[in-house]
């Protein structure tokens, strides 16, 4: 057997039924090979898609995702996939080709050192040098990436490795001294952790992406009933816990909610779960959750520390751990406070967000609310980088895991699309809406392509406001109104676009469209663009950086509820 | 603000190609101040033994740890305790003598500091020297008068003292 085909062999023995990839020079003897092979290869239109897809196949799916790529500008296009997959601690398995082993280090064509390139976005990354060293390479990738805390890791493979003939062993072990994730919490940290939410009067969650990596919703709904806390999400946390649940804040930080927001400045005890503690989830970070005790899970230990001191750390899988918190705390029966808790409701339900506009051009809190209306909880959102994004994370309410898709860490536009294509291929039985800006959406619209060649159903829904809407907003608030080259124009026709590309394409510009557009266009079963023409609006309130979370400039206007009493007026937002 | 201390960590890596780069790059990319890296082969085949000093507080220090530990082909990271740590640099020095008054005295020198010539010219003597750096630096201002032609420092390596191993 050579080398190729044991790559091909090795993933399909680690469950990889489907790659993404995009041939080129020194991946031509692996390409010839999936040729005569039964792996399932999409044919992406720029290798940064590859890795995206990739990722959104990994997050829908909680399975390794992979993609393939040539040398040198291969490589170097998928390095911001890759970098994306790292910051958001996404499963990926990424091969790169290489130039022949006697030609490394000549500068030969095509050649770039994507090992070094890679090792700082990277969990770890491998260049076998001869054949007989992939199948191992790729049982210890697949190892590496999925457990732990999980990341991408890359294959730099040569040429000659591809081509050499080697022995296939099967069962082969795998030896990493070095890499040995602690799974399980320390029986004592939890005994303390414990006695701290015992004697917690103001307790608050704070969910992470490791909730749902760690498949621990279930556990943490139930840790936040027995002790009645309310609980926040991080943004790569959306649908780790119900966000319609009434002990749900919604989002923290910078875009976060206010509820959210003010409950963790105020807290006496956080818990927090599979979270980094980033800049735009604390604010400023010496006043962030001043008045409390922090318990802080995790599984990796260099997360702990890193950013915001804590009192209880506990290192470990947050499923094993949660489930030890809930045994312990169901036989003690001690309740937080009720008080806290309905405190919180009811200053949730006065600042529930006003959605209902009928403007034209539309409001995007409008367009985020009917786009709620027209889907189902198993749908799959992705979102792209900027307003839209942030708009999704404020004003759509996820209700279950790896139902929200979003690039948090790196934001990453132009993550959107090729994310809820690799899901839809992940997750077929599922709905995949993708919410992008006009311009995320314009840097990987070439892959209209795709998804029309292999008929992956996904809808795009394009916010079209014609800026670069997050940009322009920084500007605005803090760059005295200078757009610097943030109004992109009045091209393209995205209805043409998809068209040209053989994709369906609506235009959506009154209110009441939106949902049944997008409803039909889910019903079709067929690829299809949403050209949605939105006004050009802010996502209010926001904390500044480098402010505390209760720090929060403008406002929103509120939904008028009925039976909700209005706290006092200088807490109350609106307009 | 905690004490910015100077740290001696030792680490077992596997000894593979790249892994130096690894390690040095995370210190580049974390910003975290390294002194000097020393690695050479362990006691164990296919494991080297990496000696990093670097200056930081304790907070610092705990997340060098945590980074090296998190490098897949990192095995063991610790940091030692001063007190209880020997700690060794090797220096070559090549010193201007082009007279035998400048040898001699050179020679005197270096044998109250316990070095050794390893090499003569008609122009120029070099000497080798171990110990503690700050030895290290004595001599240097030492000899320094006379002209020093070429230093080449390896920085420290250590281990810990006793029985105790990592």
């Amino acid at each position: 057997m050579r080398g190729g085909e044991a790559l091909i062999k090795s993933l399909k023995d680690q469950g990889v039924d489907v790659v993404f990839g995009y041939p080129g020079g020194q991946v031509l003897p692996l390409y010839d090979m999936i040729y005569d092979s039964d792996l399932k290869h999409i044919l992406v239109r720029h290798e940064q898609c590859a890795a995206h897809a990739a990722d959104g196949y990994a997050r829908a799916s909680g399975k390794v995702g992979v993609c393939i790529a040539t040398s040198g500008p291969g490589a170097t296009n998928l390095v911001t996939g890759i970098a994306t997959a790292y910051m958001d601690s996404s499963p990926i398995v990424a091969i790169a080709g290489q130039v022949p082993s006697w030609l490394i280090g000549n500068d030969a064509f095509q050649e770039v050192d994507t090992i070094g390139m890679t090792m700082p976005i990277t969990k770890h990354n491998f260049q076998p040098l001869l054949a007989e060293e992939i199948p191992e390479t790729v049982k210890s990738s697949f190892y590496i990436a999925g457990t732990g805390r999980p990341g991408p890791v890359v294959i730099d493979l040569t040429k000659d490795a591809q081509e050499h003939e080697l022995e296939f062993e099967e069962n082969i072990k795998i030896d990493l001294p070095g890499y040995k994730p602690t799974l399980k919490g320390h029986p004592l940290q939890i005994k303390k952790a414990v006695s701290l939410i015992q004697s917690a009067k103001k307790p608050v969650i704070l969910a992470g992406g490791g909730v749902i990596s760690s498949s621990s919703s279930e556990e943490l709904s139930k840790l936040a009933e027995i002790i009645e806390a309310p609980v926040t999400t991080t943004l790569l946390g959306k649908g780790s816990f119900p966000e319609d649940h009434e002990l749900a804040l919604g989002m923290l930080g910078m875009h976060g909610r206010k509820p959210a927001n003010f409950a963790v400045d105020d807290c006496d005890c956080l818990i927090a779960v599979g979270c980094r503690f980033s800049d735009r989830t604390t604010g400023k970070i010496d006043e962030f959750a001043k008045n409390a005790k922090i318990i802080h899970i995790d599984i990796d230990p260099a997360e702990i520390g890193k950013n915001v001191d804590v009192d209880i750390p506990i290192v470990g899988d947050a499923r094993i751990i949660l489930s030890n918190l809930v045994k312990a705390l169901s036989k003690s029966r001690v309740r937080a406070s009720g008080e806290w808790a309905n405190h919180l409701k009811k200053f949730k339900m006065s600042t529930v967000p006003r959605t209902s506009f009928d403007d034209i051009p539309l409001k995007p809190q409008q367009v985020i609310k009917e786009i709620m209306a027209a889907v189902d909880e198993d749908t799959i959102m992705t979102t792209d980088v900027g307003q839209n994004q942030m708009w999704m994370a404020h004003y759509f309410l996820s209700k279950k895991p790896r139902t929200f898709l979003s690039s948090g860490g790196l934001g990453t536009m132009g993550f959107g699309f090729p994310a809820a294509m690799g899901a839809k291929v992940a997750m077929p039985e599922n709905d995949v809406v993708a919410v992008c800006g006009d311009g995320g959406f314009l840097m990987v619209s070439q892959d209209l392509a795709t998804i029309k060649e292999y008929d992956i159903p996904v809808v795009v829904c394009v916010l079209d406001n014609r800026y670069l809407g997050m940009v322009a907003q920084w500007q605005n608030l803090f760059y005295e109104k200078r757009f610097s080259h943030t109004h992109l124009g009045e091209v393209p026709d995205f209805v043409k676009l998809a068209e040209a590309f053989g994709v369906n394409a609506e235009r959506v510009e009154r209110p009441g469209e939106m949902r049944e557009t997008l409803q039909n266009a889910i019903n079709s079963g067929e690829p299809t663009l949403i050209d949605v023409i939105i006004d050009p609006e802010e996502i209010l309130p926001m904390v500044p950086p480098g402010r505390r979370l209760t720090e929060m400039v403008g406002e929103y206007k509120v939904e008028a509820m009925e039976g909700v009493i209005y706290p006092e007026e200088d807490e109350r937002s609106g307009d | 603000m905690d004490e910015q201390r100077t740290h001696i960590i030792s680490a077992l890596v596997l000894h593979k190609p790249g892994v130096l780069q690894r390690v040095a790059g995370l210190f580049t990319r974390r910003g975290f101040n390294i002194e000097s890296i020393t690695v050479g082969t362990s006691e164990q085949k296919g494991v080297a033994r990496m000696t990093i000093i670097a200056k930081g507080d304790e907070k610092i220090l705990e997340q060098i740890t945590k980074q090296l530990n998190k490098l897949i082909e990192v095995i063991k990271v610790r940091d030692l305790e001063p007190e209880n740590t020997v700690k060794r640099e090797l220096c070559l020095i090549k010193v201007h003598s082009p007279t035998e008054k400048v040898r001699s005295e050179v020679i005197q020198y270096i044998n109250i500091f316990r070095g050794r010539v390893i090499d003569v010219s008609p122009e120029t003597l070099t000497v080798e020297i171990t110990g503690k750096s700050d030895k290290i630096d004595a001599l240097i201002d030492l000899v320094k008068a006379f002209g020093i032609k070429e230093i080449a420092r390896t920085g420290p390596t250590a281990m810990s003292r006793g029985i105790k191993t990592i």
